[in-house]
């Protein structure tokens, strides 16, 4: 069945830029060379589990996760380790990385095998499984899966949303994956639910995808446990705690978790990783990335090894226009604009985006003229254009009385601004201070 | 590949509004109440609605940008619309030294004197016409009656007790501002800056409908208050101005209700004919104290 609930408050239209919606997702050629960061999520770093020289499998394990909020990591090629060293990483950072020379073979590693039907299998084998193949939240924020669907006995889960809102102008690689495989889609959304043991789940779908929630609900419309949530064109839409508001209505309380209202998010690309790890037992070694932009040649869906660098990508779709002039990792919403393409594919790469010299002009920006947009846009309903002007003028605590810290950094307010403010940077500043100071007190 | 890309922090998209496109938008929303001036009031009046707009943007592009060329004259439409709204709220045989001394109060005392566009307290063009006001009352106070020329007979409006019906005060065939008398016209562009978000719709609903509301229990008659008078073209056009009213909704609502209530005060129970300027600047003067009572409820506030 396909229910259509009412949006949540605020949001922005930024316009429809699918380029690639009608592209079929197609496998990208494996890359001489993968580069493979050791720090895929959010937690502490992976402790490598081989070493230089070594041969290595398809699918092998070679990064340990050191603590329970962290997922290992597994060779996406088979080949050679020809280096464990400090690599350049999408989010800004230099990270311990695993670089291993393709052989060419894909030799997939013999430990992997299917594990059964899902009915067979215990919620321990399930967490177990998830865990072993290095699933994170595959929409961006790699937050470690198996984490995810551990919630304190306290905190029982009644609603699971898969959510395939996909509102990231530019980036289709959900929604291709969700045309093409429904079918795994759902098998990952049962998962899912019998880990967590909730009877009740929605698959959130923006309307502009009529191919997306046609195909899922053919699968889901006889099963009165799983339904079609289809969801109003707005960014953002995608955001977990907008797209609770808008399904189940419930508020996620300021600086809580979806479990506090009985509710666990998860991305489309994870769900389908789930499936295939637990059928196949297939580690989560590739993943369906976006390239697109009006920099590029051929905007397309790949299929794409995880360590393999964004230049072999763009490589791939036919190179880059002369004019390009920002590389971006993720949707131009909330994506990290990159100084160079060798940064890898992680796992939460879900697009890299080029754009051109038109398209980067740094507007100058100008006074606030007060129209209240950035607030009406406001998906919190805080005030973007106080709390900014507060960090301009350093004072951070007022910035804090406003809330500060419960912005959720989507950009609506910097996107609608007329006078071209650069709000969410501010805004950021403002966070970032007072986060240290409340470490600063804490010590 | 030499790899030179501009890092910068997202969002990596934006609006292609911008506050010249906003201001412009305004411009053209004036443009119907002019064109309704010039048909009852004759030519002179289009040439007040240019002398007043020549006269702001020349004032701003020398103190700000201290040139005159064309780009800075135009600079961001803020000043051509404060000018056309002085020439507009002024009476239609007003000599062209009086608007052009109004353009030029407004730009400089309303809104340079305040740190320019943003900073400004007050609405600019009732700053004008409040110190012009002073100033030469007798020349804010001569009315002409419509279809006139520049040296037209001069009449009362309807608000000092000139008889006039229902429709030809929304017409607009009556004695008054430039640009005040045709509701129609002053519709015709609320309406356009409404379609395109540029005003909220809680200034002018609260404004008119707090007007009429207190004329009513006040025993006169409300449509004739809302129609006559500057009170409609108020309501769209100085009440709605971005940088001194409310940013809340809440607050948009609460500071059209409070311009209403006293304009409605003014003409009731007082007899200062330029109500609807004192109400407004009143308002404008209590607008941070709105947006600070008026925040919204965050997303996800747990009520203490």
């Amino acid at each position: 069945m396909v229910i259509e609930p009412s949006s949540f408050k605020g949001g922005i239209n930024p316009g429809h830029y699918k380029i690639s919606a009608q592209k079929p997702i197609t496998k990208a050629s494996a890359p001489e060379k993968v580069y493979i960061p050791l720090q895929q999520h959010i937690g502490a770093p992976c402790t490598p589990l081989v070493e230089k020289g070594e041969e290595v499998k398809l699918g092998q394990k070679i990064g340990e996760g050191q603590g329970f909020v962290s997922a290992p990591v597994h060779a996406t090629v088979s080949g050679k380790v020809i280096d464990i060293t400090d690599y350049t990483h999408p989010l800004g950072t230099e990270v311990p990385t695993i670089i291993i020379e393709n052989d060419g073979q894909d030799e997939l590693h013999p430990d992997i095998k299917g594990n059964g039907e899902l009915e067979d299998l215990s919620v321990d084998d399930l967490k177990n499984i998830i865990k072993e193949a290095g699933i994170v939240g595959m929409g961006g924020a790699t937050f470690p899966t198996h984490v995810k669907l551990s919630p304190p006995d306290d905190k029982p889960i009644d609603t699971i949303i898969i959510n395939g809102a996909e509102c990231e102008p530019f980036l289709t690689s959900d929604h291709r994956t969700m045309v093409e495989h429904a079918e795994e889609l759902v098998y990952g959304t049962k998962a899912i639910m019998k880990t967590v043991n909730c009877h009740n789940a929605y698959i959130g779908i923006e309307a502009n995808k009529p191919d997306a929630i046609e195909k899922i609900n053919e699968l889901v419309k006889d099963d009165k446990n799983i339904e079609v949530a289809k969801l109003e064109v707005k960014y953002p839409q995608g955001a977990e705690k907008q797209l609770i508001e808008t399904v189940t209505d419930r508020q996620v309380p300021s600086g809580g978790l979806p479990m506090d209202v009985g509710c666990i998010v998860s991305n489309t690309g994870t769900c389908v990783a789930i499936a295939k790890a637990i059928r196949e037992g297939v580690p989560l070694y590739e993943r369906v990335v976006t390239i697109t932009g009006s920099g590029v040649e051929e905007p397309q869906n790949l299929l794409v090894r995880i360590g393999t660098l964004a230049s072999e990508v763009i490589k791939e779709c036919g190179g880059m226009t002369d004019n390009t002039k920002k590389v971006i990792m993720g949707g131009p919403m909330m994506g990290m604009s990159q100084p160079t393409t060798h940064f890898p594919v992680i796992k939460g790469t879900s697009g890299i985006l080029l754009l051109t010299d038109k398209e980067v002009e740094l507007p100058e920006e100008g006074p606030c003229i007060s129209c209240g947009r950035c607030i009406d846009g406001c998906p919190i309903s805080l005030l973007p254009n106080r709390i900014a002007e507060y960090s301009d003028h350093e004072r951070y605590e007022d910035a804090e009385e406003y809330n500060a810290l419960d912005c959720i950094e989507c950009g609506c307010c910097t996107f609608i601004c007329p006078a071209k403010r650069f709000l969410l940077h501010h805004i950021r500043l403002a966070k970032n201070q007072i986060m240290a100071r409340r470490r600063e007190e804490q010590k | 590949m030499e790899d030179k890309f501009v890092v910068s922090p997202s969002p990596h998209l934006r609006t292609q509004e911008s506050v010249n496109t906003i201001m412009r938008d305004v411009v053209i929303a004036l443009v119907p109440p002019t064109i309704a001036g010039v048909i009852f009031f004759g030519w002179w009046g289009l040439a007040l609605v240019i002398i007043g707009m020549i006269s702001a943007m020349v004032t701003e592009s020398i103190i700000l940008r201290k040139s005159l060329a064309p780009k800075a004259i135009v600079g961001d439409w803020s000043a051509a619309v404060t000018g056309m709204l002085v020439a507009l709220i002024f009476p239609p045989i007003s000599p062209w030294w009086v608007v052009a001394i109004g353009s030029f109060v407004a730009i400089t005392i309303g809104k340079l004197f305040f740190g320019g566009i943003g900073y400004n307290i007050f609405n600019p063009a009732l700053v004008g016409r409040m110190i012009l006001f002073v100033s030469w009352p007798v020349f804010l106070t001569t009315w002409s009656e419509p279809v006139g020329t520049h040296d037209a007979i001069t009449g009362a409006t309807p608000l000092d007790g000139a008889e006039a019906t229902y429709t030809e005060l929304f017409i607009g065939n009556v004695s008054g501002s430039l640009g005040e008398t045709s509701v129609l016209a002053i519709l015709i562009g609320g309406i356009y800056l409404l379609a395109k978000g540029h005003i909220d719709w809680r200034v002018p609903v609260g404004y008119l409908g707090a007007m009429a509301l207190y004329t009513l229990i006040a025993g006169e008659d409300p449509i004739f208050h809302l129609l006559s008078g500057g009170a409609v073209f108020a309501a769209f056009f100085m009440a709605t101005c971005m940088v001194t009213s409310p940013f809340t909704r809440s607050g948009k609502l609460i500071f059209g209700i409070g311009c209403g209530v006293l304009t409605a005060l003014f003409r009731v129970n007082g007899a200062a004919p330029e109500g609807v300027t004192y109400a407004i600047l009143i308002m404008n003067a209590v607008v941070p104290f709105i947006n600070n009572y008026t925040r919204p409820k965050i997303y996800g506030e747990v009520s203490k």
